[in-house]
């Protein structure tokens, strides 16, 4: 379960305060949908769970099934089940993919105590996932990201997550850049993990992922809060209406 | 022009020590003719122009600054490749410790051995490349050792070598003064690899003069381990025929002070030139690769490709030099030197040259120091890599465009296998 309660955050470098009081609960095996105007703090909050330098938490707090992230190193989240999908996933040139995916596997094994995984073994494991994303062994062999197309980059953010099998997923517009037939090729990626095990955040502008993904709870953030919490009904109605009205609904 | 003062008596001192070898007639010449270039140059001096960015001071003296040794817990370099193994200890050819030298297509000789004749085929080579090598450039270590030097291998290839050489130099003396001269000379149509591991002395001075034939091929990949507190100044020279090949490729981890130069002359038309090196500096660390690469024959191709990963205070130096003489049409010349500082204490120290005399020529250079990528080492941690094995993953793959310049791929596979393991050991 991911607890998000009264989370401030300002940019370490400015005073710029740009999330203002989060409070938001994923319980594990559900999924949980925020939809927001572009600026309104969403990637943020992603990038502060998972760890990035930049932000400093002013106040409140966050938890991955009790334990504290806000104390972790990135690398701690990680093993501590914690996994985010990129917006933009990051381009890593001389690192193959396919070393980065072993290594990755294999410092989460380690971190929690685990027995490393075998090169035949993982060979077999990666074959397998790789497959049903349709990712070819070109694109394993290929630096981190380099020369991948955007609908590349979000299918190899997704063999990630499945690859690391993590309690908690968080997608951050996963959809955008995708056309219709790469999205459904990530929703299924993502609905074969959907888990009693397992949360989800999936962090996105539009309905149309939700078709695919179906979610529990939608929230809509705006200027740095939740404003508003609903069933799968809420992204219909920004579907349909956009913003305005909400906002308005609150203000 | 006389010497300046500082220069004259820090040579004098130098000399004062040393005296010339017996020798045969064809090597007491060269010796002779080596000795009077030291005297007429002089040896380096911190005020030097070619020696701004490395105080060759602790290189100059007659004391030999200690160096404590280094337990290498058994790594080894090359160790899956085979080769044949001539171990040098303090810079003394162990014959014991090596193995027997008749290898197909190539003859090996010790110079110590040939050095009593009167007459042998590398008097055609020994000090004749370094002296072709000062101009324009002094390099007055390199003359002393052609003066001084009393061990080395003689190698000439024939044919296509069976397997590659691997000369191995081990350290055992905290005061050593090592000076090796090595004499190659690739024949027509012949192939041959050396390959260098192992630190070698307290101080190393070593000269390889590599003469290339027409249509011939050399390889060099040598590595130079962390034996923390050693020195070693080393020169190359290598002269190349018509459609020769000459490759050379150094891996180096820590050691106080290093100067590696290469010295490369294109003679015959159509020769490729490759020098590429990776240099891994920690803390009291400096690292200096000063490569000078002359085209004087038409549509040659040179590459230098020089890395280095500086963290704790550690130094890089690159001083690279294209020189395109007039008449070297179609010349294809690229330089890039980079440095990746993991920290604001690192400095690196960079001075690309190009002079060109032709007009149909293509040469580029570049230079760059840069910190490392803060969004690629996030994303790797993310994922659950930790910060250390990040920034590894990251120190190679920022290396690899050096370690990709040696052509043998089961080499290659070594020497990246031995930067990984140094790796490995640094964090745990
Ligand atoms: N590193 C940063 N430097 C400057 N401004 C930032 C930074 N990160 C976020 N912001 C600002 O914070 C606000 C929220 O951005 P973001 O979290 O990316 O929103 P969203 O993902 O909802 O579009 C925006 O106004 C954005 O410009
Ligand atoms: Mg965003």
């Amino acid at each position: 379960m991911l607890e998000i309660k009264n989370l401030h955050v300002k940019l370490e470098e400015e005073d710029k305060q740009i999330l203002k009081g989060v409070d938001l609960t994923v319980e594990t095996g559900k999924v949980h949908a925020i939809m927001g105007p572009n600026g309104s703090g969403k990637s943020t909050l992603s990038y502060v769970l998972s760890g990035r330098d930049g932000y400093e938490v002013t106040e409140g707090a966050a938890s991955l099934d009790g334990e504290d992230l806000l104390d972790l190193e990135p690398e701690e989240r990680a093993a501590a089940g914690l996994f985010l999908a990129f917006q933009y996933p990051v381009e890593i040139p001389g690192v193959g993919n396919m070393t980065f995916l072993r290594t990755a596997v294999n410092a989460q094994r380690k971190a929690r105590g685990e027995e490393e995984i075998s090169a035949g073994d993982f060979l077999k494991l990666i074959r397998e996932k790789a497959k049903s994303l349709k990712i070819d062994a070109d694109m394993l062999k290929r630096p981190v990201n380099v020369g991948f197309s955007g609908g590349e980059k979000k299918r190899n953010e997704i063999l990630q997550m499945a690859l690391l099998e993590p309690k908690m997923c968080i997608l951050d517009e996963t959809d955008s850049g995708l056309d219709v037939d790469a999205m459904k090729l990530v929703a299924e990626g993502v609905n074969a993990l959907r888990d009693a095990g397992r949360g989800f955040l999936v962090i996105t502008h539009y309905q149309r992922l939700l078709d695919h993904i179906k979610p529990d709870v939608v929230h809509i953030m705006a200027d740095g809060r939740i404003v508003k919490t609903g069933g799968p009904e809420l992204a219909l109605e920004v579907e349909t209406n956009g913003y305005a009205d909400i906002l308005a609904e609150v203000a | 022009m006389a010497l300046p003062q500082v220069k004259l008596e820090a040579t004098e001192a130098r000399l004062a020590s040393l005296s010339l070898p017996e020798s045969g007639a064809w090597l007491r010449e060269a010796r002779e003719a080596a000795l009077a270039r030291v005297q007429a140059m002089g040896l380096p001096h911190a005020r030097d122009e070619y020696w701004k960015y490395t105080r060759p001071d602790t290189l100059v003296q007659a004391d030999v600054p200690e160096a404590a040794l280094f337990d290498a817990e058994g790594e080894v370099s090359f160790g899956d490749i085979d080769r044949v193994k001539l171990y040098f200890v303090d810079g003394v050819f162990d014959p014991e410790a090596s193995d027997d030298p008749a290898v197909g297509g190539v003859e090996i000789e010790r110079l110590a051995d040939v050095a009593s004749a009167d007459i042998h085929w590398a008097k055609d080579v020994y000090g004749v490349l370094e002296t072709r090598g000062q101009d324009p450039v002094e390099r007055p270590l390199a003359a002393l050792n052609t003066a001084v030097a009393t061990d080395g291998v003689v190698i000439r290839a024939t044919g296509k070598a069976e397997k590659p050489v691997n000369l191995i130099y081990l350290h055992r003396n905290t005061t050593s003064d090592a000076v090796l001269h090595h004499v190659i000379k690739v024949e027509d149509g012949a192939e041959l690899t050396i390959l260098e591991n192992g630190p070698a002395a307290a101080r190393f001075n070593k000269v390889m003069e590599v003469e290339v034939a027409d249509t011939a091929a050399f390889h060099h990949v040598r590595t130079q381990g962390r034996d923390h507190e050693r020195r070693a100044v080393t020169h190359t020279f290598a002269r190349l025929g018509r459609e020769s090949t000459f490759k050379s490729f150094t891996l180096t981890a820590n050691g106080v002070l290093t100067r590696n130069e290469c010295v490369i002359e294109l003679t015959g038309n159509d020769a490729v030139a490759h020098v590429a090196g990776a240099a891994l500096g920690d803390g009291d660390f400096l690292h200096d690769d000063t490569v000078f690469v002359t085209h004087d024959a038409e549509n040659c191709e040179s590459r230098q490709v020089f890395k280095k990963v500086l963290r704790n205070g550690a130094t890089g130096v690159f001083q690279g030099k294209i020189l395109v003489k007039d008449g070297a049409q179609k010349t294809d010349g690229y330089q890039i030197s980079q440095s990746l500082l993991l920290d604001d204490d690192s400095v690196f120290l960079a001075k690309p040259e190009l002079e060109i005399y032709a007009d149909d020529v293509a040469c580029s250079h570049g230079s760059t120091s840069g910190a490392i990528d803060e969004e690629g080492l996030f994303y790797l941690r993310s994922r659950g890599v930790p910060r250390d094995l990040a920034t590894d993953l990251m120190v190679i793959a920022f290396v690899a465009e050096a370690i990709e310049e040696i052509e043998d791929e089961e080499i290659a596979a070594d020497v990246l296998g031995r930067l990984e393991g140094w790796l490995e050991r640094r964090r745990d």
